[in-house]
Order: C-alpha cells, then sequence, then structure tokens
C-alpha cells in the first residue's frame, strides 16, 4: 500500500484553442475585439464560448516505487502535458496527481542556461534551477565536469561552445540530480550519437539504481531498454498499458490506421511547425494504388503531400524507416541528390508533394513504420513524426520462399549468385 | 502477520512528503516556506542578472555610474537655471543626485521585475520552482548598482562639504522601502505582462511620468501644504524624500508623508504577492 510513487486520477488539461497561435493580446487586439464587441454581442449573445481542447482527458494510472514506466504516444497525445503537470509546471483542469517523494523534472536539458556565463557558472545556476542545494553542487562538481567532458573550457562562456559542448555540460548537469523520482522528457532526442549513447547509459543507471522514472520518449529502443512497463497514449487518453515490448508492438502496429495513407489531423501538427504544413503520408504499389501491403519483390512508391504557406530556404523533407521495434533501417531526404539540393535551395510557398520509390527486392516480409521529417540543416526542424504510419511487406515470389520458413533480417536482396565447380 | 509488524518497526520509514496536485481556485496562500526552500534560487538568479548585466561594453559597471550623472547633470540645468527650484540652500549636484540613488534603484527594479516573467519564461515553461523568485531576485540585482552609486555620492558629498546628518542610519530603511515598492508594484506589472504584453510598452512612459510625480527634480516642499498627504500616497515621495532627509538633512523629518508612503507601499507588496500567487498557475500556458 505504501510503495505507491505516483497515483494520478481522472487527470485532465484544457487548453482553449487558439491561445496558442495566437501567441497574446496586445492593446491592439483589444482595440479592434472592441471595435468588434457591439456586432458580435448582436449575433452571439453575451457568452462567449471559447473553444477548447483537452489536452489530456480523464488519465488515471499509478506507478510504484522503484518502477520504470515509458509512456509513448503521437505527436500532441498527451506526453508532454502529463509531464507538466506531474513536474508542476502547470496546473490540472481536472483531477488529481499524488506524489509521493522529491521529485525532478528533466524536460529539457540546461534550463537558464546563460550564453554570456562560463560553464562552471552555468553548472551552479543550472544547478539551482533544478533544486540542488549549492552544497550538493560544490560535492559533484568534479563529476559533473568529469562526465561533461568538457574541463578544458570549463571557464569559457558557454556562448562559445559548439552545440554538441553545450548538450553535454547541461546534460551533465541533469545526470546529477538525486530526485527519488525522476521525470523525463524526450531529451536524448537532441545531440549526435556519441551524446545519445552517454546519455542512455546514464538512464538506465538511474532506472537500476531503484529510482522511480516516468520516461517519454519517441526513441522506441531507448523505451525498450529502459523501461519494463509502458502507457500509451491516445488524443489526451490512456489506451493501453502493458509491459513495455507490448505497448510498443501495439502503439507501432495496431495504434495505427492500416489503410496505406495517414492523414494529419489538425491537433498533431504544433504550431510552430508553421510554415510548413503536413497533409498526408501514401504508400503505393507499382499500379498506384494506395496499399497497406506491398510485395517485397516490387518497388513501393512513397509520398508525402504537404504545404508550404511561404518560402523556406534549405528544406529538406525525409523519410525515416523503422522496423517495429523501433530500430530505423534507414533515413532519405527528397534534396539528398545534389542536383536536386541545388535546384530547390528555396522552396516557394505551394502545395507539393514529395516522392520516392523503394526498389523492389529490398525489405524483408514484416511490419514497418515510416515517420517524416522536414528541417533545415543545423538551422531548424519544423516538424517530425518518427512513427507516422505503418505498411506490411509481404514475402511472396521472394529469394529463398520456396523454404517455407521465416527469413532472419530486415532486408532480402535477391544478390546473384554464382556456383562453381572447381577442377580438382 | 507479525514479521511484517516486526519488519516495520525496525525501519521505522521517516515521515514521507505526499505532493498533492489539483486544480486550484480563487486566491492562493503565499506558500513562503517554499520560497524559503529555494531561497539559493533567489541568491543565483541575482547573482546571474549582477554577472551578466555588463558583459561585452567597453565601461562595464562604469555605466552603473554615468547613467545617474547623466541624468543629475540634465535635471540640474533644467531645474535649477530654467525652473529655478528650491533646493533648501543645498548644492543643486548633489540634491539631485540623493534624489538619483534611490529613484534609480526604483526604477531599475520596477522595470526589470515587470518584464521578468516574460524573459525568463523559458525557465517557467520548463521546470517548477516558486515563481515569486524571478521578480524577486530581478529586483534584488539592482543593489549593486546602487552600492556603486553610494559611493560616488559620498564623493560628491566631500567635494560640496556637506557632511550626512546624524540620521544616516536610517537609510537602509529607505532603500528597504524603495524595493518594497519596486517589488509590489513590479509583481503586479509582471503577472499583468504574461497575460496582456502592453504592460511592456506602457512601462518606459509609466517611470517617466513617476519620476516628474516624485520629487526627485525639485522638493516636496512646493507642494502647497494642504496637498502634501495626497502628494504622498506616490509611494516614492517618502522613499526619496526620506533619502534626502537621511542624507542631507532637508528641512524636517517627513513624518506624516512617509507614514502614507510606507503604508501604501506594503498594500503594494502585499495585494501584488497575492495577485501574482493567483495568476500564476497560469503563467506556463500564457508566456
Amino acid at each position: 500500500m505504501n510503495d505507491i510513487a505516483i497515483r494520478v486520477e481522472d487527470l485532465g488539461k484544457q487548453y482553449i484553442i487558439g491561445a496558442q497561435t495566437e501567441r497574446y493580446h496586445t492593446l491592439r487586439d483589444s482595440l479592434t475585439d472592441m471595435v468588434k464587441w457591439p456586432a458580435q454581442l448582436i449575433r452571439k449573445g453575451f457568452s462567449s464560448p471559447k473553444e477548447t481542447i483537452w489536452a489530456l482527458d480523464g488519465i488515471s494510472f499509478e506507478v510504484h516505487k522503484g518502477e520504470v514506466l515509458g509512456v509513448v504516444g503521437r505527436n500532441g497525445a498527451g506526453k508532454s502535458t502529463l509531464l507538466k503537470i506531474l513536474s508542476r509546471v502547470t496546473e490540472p483542469s481536472r483531477g488529481y496527481a499524488e506524489i509521493h517523494g522529491r521529485v525532478g523534472s528533466l524536460l529539457e536539458v540546461g534550463t537558464g542556461f546563460h550564453p554570456e556565463l562560463t560553464g562552471s557558472e552555468n553548472i551552479y545556476l543550472n544547478g539551482a534551477i533544478l533544486g540542488m542545494k549549492r552544497s550538493e553542487i560544490d560535492r559533484k562538481f568534479d563529476e559533473i565536469v568529469d562526465f561533461s567532458g568538457v574541463e578544458k573550457f570549463i571557464d569559457t562562456p558557454v556562448k562559445r561552445y559548439s552545440s554538441g559542448m553545450y548538450l553535454r555540460l547541461a546534460f551533465a548537469v541533469a545526470a546529477h540530480m538525486e530526485p527519488e523520482i525522476l521525470v523525463v522528457d524526450e531529451v536524448l532526442a537532441v545531440g549526435d550519437a556519441e551524446f545519445q549513447r552517454k546519455c542512455l547509459g546514464k538512464m538506465s543507471e538511474v532506472a537500476h539504481e531503484g529510482r522511480t522514472v516516468l520516461f517519454v520518449s519517441h526513441n522506441m529502443s531507448a523505451i525498450l531498454r529502459l523501461t519494463e512497463e509502458t502507457i500509451v497514449l491516445e488524443k489526451g487518453k490512456l489506451i493501453l498499458r502493458a509491459p513495455t515490448s507490448q505497448a510498443v508492438d501495439y502503439y507501432l502496429t495496431s495504434g495505427f490506421a492500416q489503410t496505406g495513407e495517414y492523414y494529419w489531423p489538425a491537433a498533431e501538427i504544433p504550431a510552430d511547425a508553421a510554415p510548413f504544413h503536413p497533409i498526408a503520408l501514401r504508400v503505393r504499389n507499382p499500379q498506384g494504388l494506395i496499399v497497406d501491403t506491398v510485395r517485397s519483390v516490387e518497388p513501393v512508391t512513397l509520398e508525402v503531400e504537404y504545404q508550404l504557406d511561404a518560402p523556406i530556404t534549405g528544406l529538406r523533407l525525409g523519410i525515416y524507416l523503422m522496423t517495429t521495434h523501433g530500430e530505423l533501417i534507414f533515413t532519405s531526404f527528397d534534396t539528398d541528390d545534389q542536383e536536386q539540393f541545388e535546384r530547390f535551395g528555396v522552396r516557394p510557398a505551394g502545395h507539393y508533394l514529395s516522392r520516392c520509390a523503394i526498389p523492389g527486392d529490398l525489405l524483408n516480409e514484416g511490419r514497418y513504420v515510416l515517420g517524416i521529417n522536414a528541417s533545415t540543416f543545423r538551422v531548424r526542424r519544423y516538424f517530425q513524426d518518427e512513427h507516422a504510419m505503418s505498411f506490411t511487406v509481404d514475402g511472396a515470389g521472394a529469394p529463398g520462399m520456396q523454404w517455407g520458413e521465416q527469413r532472419m533480417g530486415i532486408v532480402r536482396p535477391r544478390l546473384d549468385w554464382q556456383i562453381e565447380e572447381l577442377q580438382r | 502477520m507479525t514479521q511484517t509488524s516486526i519488519q516495520s518497526a525496525s525501519t521505522p520509514k521517516k515521515q514521507e512528503e505526499v505532493l498533492l496536485l489539483q486544480p486550484s481556485h480563487g486566491w492562493a496562500s503565499l506558500n513562503l516556506r517554499d520560497l524559503w526552500l529555494y531561497r539559493e534560487l533567489i541568491y543565483f538568479l541575482t547573482w546571474r542578472d549582477i554577472k551578466v548585466r555588463y558583459k561585452q561594453t567597453l565601461l562595464g559597471a562604469g555605466w552603473a555610474i554615468i547613467q545617474p550623472l547623466i541624468n543629475m547633470v540634465v535635471l540640474t540645468v533644467i531645474f535649477g537655471n530654467f525652473a529655478k527650484m528650491p533646493t533648501g540652500g543645498i548644492p543643486r549636484p548633489i540634491f539631485t543626485f540623493a534624489a538619483l540613488l534611490p529613484w534609480g534603484l526604483f526604477s531599475k527594479a520596477l522595470s526589470d521585475a515587470g518584464r521578468s516573467i516574460l524573459s525568463n519564461r523559458s525557465m517557467i515553461t520548463k521546470v517548477y520552482f516558486p515563481r515569486l523568485i524571478i521578480p524577486l531576485s530581478s529586483v534584488l540585482g539592482g543593489v549593486v548598482d546602487f552600492l556603486i552609486q553610494f559611493v560616488i555620492m559620498l564623493l560628491m558629498m566631500l567635494y560640496f562639504h556637506t557632511p550626512p546628518t546624524t540620521a544616516v542610519w536610517t537609510l537602509p530603511l529607505f532603500l528597504l522601502l524603495a524595493l518594497i515598492t519596486a517589488l509590489g508594484f513590479g509583481l503586479w506589472l509582471s503577472a499583468l505582462n504574461a497575460l496582456y504584453r502592453d504592460v511592456g510598452y506602457v512601462l518606459p512612459f509609466l517611470t517617466q511620468l513617476w519620476l516628474l510625480a516624485s520629487p526627485v527634480a525639485y522638493s516636496a516642499s512646493v507642494v502647497p501644504e494642504q496637498w502634501r498627504l495626497v502628494y504622498a500616497l506616490n509611494p516614492m515621495v517618502g522613499v526619496v524624500e526620506g533619502f534626502r532627509w537621511a542624507l542631507l538633512g532637508t528641512q524636517e523629518a517627513p513624518g506624516p508623508m512617509l507614514a502614507v508612503s510606507a503604508g501604501i507601499s506594503i498594500i503594494l507588496l502585499v495585494t501584488g504577492m497575492y495577485y501574482f500567487r493567483r495568476m500564476e498557475r497560469s503563467f506556463a500556458d500564457m508566456v
């Protein structure tokens, strides 16, 4: 009874739609509202119904002490809202959450870092913001510096750091918090492979120390590695709680519409994606039909439909192909080709379709997950949906099918085998 | 059965803290205990503000001196040569500078505090700490500038052969009153600023008008006797007059005016804190 760390009961959070896109009120808005007001009054009466959305809609679950719970879901499913409530950044609109123990939340690394301050100054500042005591930071200072690997630049203002160094230092501070309950958002999604490896290592260390961890990620292999149980959120509701492998499988397969086509609903497109506006993702067979199942031996066409509300310089639109276990098979961008890259230096506003073909005899039979990314290199990520939809590859006619066994491996290439008998 | 009871007896659980997160309604308590727990953060944020203020400037902390000096020259020339306001026999430069010290502290603290919630939005949307810390530390950030300016003040008094009065020990009280006023009003403005960005545009005018409405360039004695208590509803009247009185010994102690001003300051602070606490729950969603 006494080993509950987090109890969440009917938790809900309501947002007013438009508040995010409008950003803020100004006097001008108030003035124009004042002019419009009498007209609206006549039309609508005195009540001003605002359009609202439940970003989190009646979620209940419990986390026991020492448990490591994963949280997965699409963009806009309510993962971040849940973590924001649990880390006391924002208040729920209904229900309650009970937290037994000291919470440390990591919704971002490097919160409060000031570019003009040196590395060591930022360690103290950031540590204090994360709720560490000064004496605690003093004690761990050397360890933090050591972990970050930026000893040589510790007295340099962080504005002179490379983005990698900055992240390493920021994560190093965060990694040395010692809360009883740790709430972590997608912090591992940034940085290079080396950095991610280090973060994951530290995270699994924390997880195995018997601390309670709530871990949100789009990185399925990280979720699989770090958590035993996972909850799946969809449109603000909790739809499944299961052992992680089962939950990930559900999320990556049956959680998706199986029609070979996916339209992004408005709720899944964050306001900061503008001017990029994703519309649809489709899988087509060689006959041009939209299908859920394609043949391994035939080429597959993948297409992304999107709208640019303003020109973007250096835009690259890419697809991710993943297994249902979350392993990335490849990433490919529509301007990978040098000639395309030069031709589309600036992509004007308009309605687009970026299309590519995966050659036949490449993918093994099984189910695959598709994601997209729209970004400009090292400048900005407009939109990303790692798990937009999934499709099935059927093995009929693929090399080796005569044996009727399951062929291991992700790819199933048709290789040109020669058999030669050597003269004795 | 017995085993469990023995076990729990041998390892007595320490009193566990349970945090309940739920929608709140109406007025919230000030939660000063949390503020105390996070006192080190107040220090670090104040220290950050001081540390980065004059980074990448040629003159560095020299700006803390130049700004009020230029103000002093301008006000001295205008009010001395054209308006010819009386100073009660005190050399005009130090008469004005003595008022510019608490005024500068106040106006800087007010405008920093007023913008503080917005300028720290990246922290507010990512991590919990008592939000009161933000305006509080931005108010405290100006004290260092004040101390630098105070040294200049002492040098000027030496130059003009004006010794401080025996009431000089009361100076910290007026300093405190200036900070309380700035914090109280700053709390109102910062919370309003999260909701309406107009505050950012209003602030410069507000401080400018407030300067003219305070006895900085002139003495409160130019205000007709019967209006003085009304005049003192501007809390900076008590602060500025009091500061000048404690340091230079102008006229008699501004007793009744000071009481009115201090009362207003404290009302501002208390209402500001409650209003801020009421609004802070929506900061993360608004900024």
